[in-house]
């Protein structure tokens, strides 16, 4: 008999969206209390995947979903930071007037798919719960349908994403044909001797995975689909989908392919040592906030594949970290941008924050502590992050990548510099409205705090993250 | 006598893929062509998956192409409407008039 208490969080999610849409539909101007009960669900979710922490590898349906404590992680991961990103935008939905019951519903079956993926042990399952977050993610990006940015974003983001699906699943087939299987431990076992076909279908991989987590030289989507998205669909662009593709990545890698980690070390290393480079340059020029956070995303995702270069479990673990850092990071630096509200207008300008300390110093000192962290300065949580990068790969000797890491912080500390000197010694230009909802105060007072406090205990996390052994 | 082997199923695929890529990266004209080509890309895949599943004797390739049909008629689908949505706002849905979001 299998065991379905690991999958019943995913069957409970499944559940509670059909559960929600029938709420939707039968019952009129149920917007708010669909929302209000998707956070619910999540809290629900939470304590389940939470609760699975402890368990030791376990592999359900024939070895093509595996429960361990990197997939528990990383989806408690997800549902926290999915809570977070629903609590804290849901005034801009309203104002944007775009709050409608399809919106939370659209949010969880894209959580699903990455839930699902996260598990995934077999190339089907990864597949499917890839399209499962993707389809929903499309639809999200062009939200704001009577907006042409959102609709513009939209269709950038569905037809660069699915061309990415198709380079993902053309090297699926490749790895299938050649190994004779598409059980991720069965590829494991075949591919011990150098077969072309599956190094061919492995880079096909990478590249699709670098798509969804927009890393050199498969960004150019990002700028403009975070530019042209709403500001909350934006947020979740940029936290969730990076964890469960930086999740299947680790999978990948490290299950099926560990075999051939002289093949891909290269590509991860370059892939890291462009993201790094083009993250810090190209963001110096920008004008749009939220451009501005696309640039620096991909900046931080090449940190993020730098630790999984290193090929080791620490590297990993430095990975994971990194990513739990930069979700605080982005959700703090996205409340901030919820809070520039004037009359129903959010502004997203760099010009905007001018002289913001003047009139609105809480806010002044939270932008501050948060763009020291993306910049990496001690002793923000954005430091420990990089430095438990460069600790594991400066331990495997990959001097070069660490040199490289370390020149594009410094390059990448000039524009969140420039950013802070905007604030604090611009002319003030223009007041926004101080009354926020609960939520937002919530989610900007803890992941700021989160920022400032991590490294008085930094243990709390550091032991969480020891337990994920991959490899 | 002539015998058509996995190679050659396998150069159909690579070929169609190949064709469905230039149409995404060339296509100047008109986004529909877009759609038409992503379908493509997925049915050299299933190409290749299916004369891998004949020739290596096992069905998860077959499944495999199920999936993928299902999802590919979903992903048009979704792509139809956000193109409708498009062009509401816009009134044109040439590829190269798609440029509000530069930077």
């Amino acid at each position: 008999m299998m065991n379905l208490d690991l999958i019943f969080p995913e069957i409970f999610l499944s559940l509670s969206i059909m559960t929600l849409l029938m709420i939707g539909v039968f019952k009129k101007k149920s917007e708010n209390l669909v929302y209000n009960l998707s956070i619910i669900t999540l809290a629900i979710l939470f304590a389940m995947v939470v609760n699975l922490f402890t368990i030791n590898e376990q592999f359900i349906f024939n070895y093509s979903y595996k429960i361990d404590n990197l997939s528990s992680f990383m989806k408690a991961l997800t549902i926290i930071s999915g809570i977070f990103v629903m609590i804290s935008s849901s005034t801009y939905l309203k104002s944007l007037n775009i709050l409608k019951i399809e919106y939370p519903i659209l949010i969880l079956s894209s959580i699903l798919g990455m839930m699902v993926m996260i598990s995934s042990n077999d190339l089907i399952v990864f597949y499917l719960g890839l399209e499962l977050q993707s389809l929903a993610l499309y639809v999200l990006a062009s939200f704001n349908r009577d907006n042409i940015l959102s609709s513009e974003s939209g269709l950038k983001y569905f037809v660069l994403s699915a061309l990415s699906s198709g380079l993902l699943l053309y090297g699926c087939s490749l790895v299938y044909g050649f190994s004779g299987s598409t059980n991720f431990i069965d590829i494991a076992n075949t591919s011990t001797n150098i077969e072309y076909g599956v190094i061919f279908g492995l880079v096909f991989l990478i590249v699709g995975l670098a798509f969804k987590i927009s890393a050199v030289p498969f960004h150019m989507w990002a700028p403009d689909v975070y530019q042209g998205s709403p500001t909350s669909v934006t947020l979740f662009f940029a936290a969730l989908p990076k964890i469960a593709a930086l999740t299947v990545f680790i999978r990948f890698l490290f299950t099926p392919f560990i075999n051939l980690i002289d093949q891909w070390q290269t590509i991860i290393v370059f892939i890291s040592i462009a993201s790094m480079i083009f993250g810090a340059i190209a963001a110096i020029g920008q004008s749009n906030l939220k451009r501005l956070i696309a640039y620096s995303s991909i900046g931080h995702m090449g940190y993020a594949l730098a630790g999984l270069a290193s090929g080791t479990n620490e590297g990993i673990q430095s990975s994971v970290i990194y990513i739990s850092i930069y979700l605080v990071m982005t959700l703090a630096f996205f409340s901030c941008l919820f809070m520039m509200r004037k009359k129903n207008v959010f502004y997203e300008d760099i010009q905007d924050l001018s002289g913001l300390s003047a009139n609105h110093p809480i806010l002044s000192i939270s932008l501050l502590i948060i763009l020291f962290s993306l910049a990496g300065i001690p002793p923000l949580a954005g430091f420990f992050a990089k430095f438990y990068i460069f600790m594991s790969v400066i331990e495997q000797s990959m001097y070069f990548l660490a040199i490289v890491g370390l020149l594009s912080t410094v390059l990448a500390a000039f524009y969140y510099l420039r950013l802070i000197k905007i604030i604090y010694f611009d002319k003030p230009k223009q007041t926004f409205e101080k009354d926020h909802n609960f939520g937002l105060r919530l989610t900007l007072a803890v992941s700021t705090g989160i920022l400032v406090l991590y490294f008085i205990y930094p243990g709390l996390l550091n032991e969480l993250v020891s337990k994920i052994i991959v490899i | 006598m002539f015998e058509v082997g996995l190679g050659h199923y396998l150069t159909l695929g690579a070929i169609i893929f190949t064709i469905g890529l230039v149409g995404i990266f060339l296509n100047r004209k008109n986004v529909i062509v877009l759609l038409m080509s992503i379908e493509l890309i997925l049915l050299a895949v299933n190409i290749n998956l299916v004369a891998f599943s004949i020739f290596i004797n096992d069905l998860a390739g077959q499944i495999f192409t199920l999936f993928i049909l299902t999802v590919a008629a979903a992903e048009a689908a979704i792509g139809l409407a956000i193109i409708v949505v498009y062009f509401r706002n816009s009134g044109t849905i040439r590829v190269e008039e798609i440029e509000n979001l530069k930077g």
